[in-house]
């Protein structure tokens, strides 16, 4: 039993998106902070996962087991 | 053979008198109202029933039936996978579980309550037919005395102290002193954890009860304990809102962030202040000569 986070990568939200070097889940490349925010909050809710801040410009979303 | 009659018909009522009395409902709701309690009155006055039942046969040579009751008392440890299995089932419609832990020390409980009831309705009948129904009494109320004083096992008041502690961010970290919860990403999530969460701390009394609340199973039971009462806002797809116990792995203390349907944090203090520590996760290494000597 593990009451910790873990899961996988749903998806990735970026303002640049010279930052991601490939992988296996679709990335969506955003206008600005704004675009970034409303994004991942949408993907979050359709993919039922959670949104992850990197801290330099990446969004992740994860679902958690 | 009067006798007999007698003893068995008290026997029962003192077993099925100390079932009632070990059956709490509480804000854990279980076992849940009115059926689950049916249930476990019905199982109750079957082992006083048994236990009532011994004396007078083995008074009266009959090692058969004597054998047989035993047989059927060992039927009783079903009990706990009966209870294993229900509290299993629900775990799967459940958003904050109780934990394998939790569930294993209720299913324990249940099914050593059952035996506490074959022991005070064998102790109760067994007075009557070698001695008389003054002593009998006597042993009814030391048997019910001894089955309460079993009920009351320790809790995290009793081997921790509660605090109250600030949450904050350090960029998308969710914190409390150096303890990371969670990387939180949207901005509308931060702010309402910082307008609605409660953060504590735990922090243990000695050695023994940092490895106690080390558990993983512990923690779970906090965690639940405290959602059943303050309620939390937690969402099937929105798992950012999960409430969360972690440990320093420094200091040995657990912090505890929730952001619940009552923020009342005095409330929250209480509550994990009551959570049971549990059987499995409880430890007493400083009873042992290597653990006092690791402990220097």
């Amino acid at each position: 039993m593990d009451i910790g986070l873990h899961g996988v990568i749903l998806a990735i939200v970026t303002t640049d998106a010279n930052k991601i070097c490939g992988g296996t889940c679709p990335i969506f490349a955003a206008h600005g902070d704004e675009e970034k925010e409303e994004l991942g909050f949408k993907l979050a809710r359709v993919l039922g996962g959670t949104v992850h801040d990197l801290g330099n410009g990446v969004y992740i979303i994860c679902r958690h087991h | 053979m009067e006798n007999y009659l007698y003893a068995i018909v008290m026997g029962i009522a003192v077993g099925v008198i100390n079932r009632v009395l070990m059956l709490r409902n509480d804000h854990r709701n279980y076992p849940t109202y009115p059926h689950g309690h049916l249930t476990h009155l019905s199982l109750g006055f079957m082992a006083a029933a048994l236990g009532a039942v011994a004396v007078p046969a083995i008074a009266e040579a009959d090692y058969t039936a004597a054998t047989f009751l035993v047989l059927a008392a060992q039927q009783f440890r079903d009990i706990r996978n009966m209870e294993r299995e229900t509290l299993n089932r629900l775990e799967e419609t459940k958003m904050v579980l109780r934990g394998a832990d939790y569930i294993e020390g209720i299913a324990r409980v249940f099914e050593a309550r059952n035996y506490l009831v074959i022991l005070s309705a064998l102790v109760t009948s067994g007075l009557v037919v070698y001695l008389n129904f003054i002593y009998a009494l006597a042993g009814a109320v030391v048997c019910v005395l001894f089955s309460l004083c079993l009920m009351n096992g320790k809790f995290i008041g009793d081997i921790a102290e509660v605090e109250k502690a600030e949450l904050y961010f350090d960029g998308s970290l969710l914190k409390i002193n150096d303890i990371v919860f969670n990387n939180v990403g949207l901005p509308q999530v931060r702010k309402k954890i910082l307008d609605e969460g409660l953060g504590v701390i735990i922090k243990p009394k000695d050695d023994n009860a940092r490895l106690t609340l080390d558990a993983l199973g512990q923690r779970m039971a906090i965690i639940h304990d405290v959602v059943s009462i303050l309620g939390s806002k937690v969402e099937v797809d929105e798992k950012e809102l999960t409430p969360m116990a972690r440990k320093d792995p420094d200091k040995g203390y657990l912090a505890l962030y929730i952001v619940a349907n009552e923020p009342d944090l005095e409330i929250l203090i209480d509550v994990i202040k009551k959570v049971p520590v549990l059987e499995s996760a409880y430890n007493t290494t400083l009873k042992t000569f290597l653990g006092r000597k690791a402990a220097d």
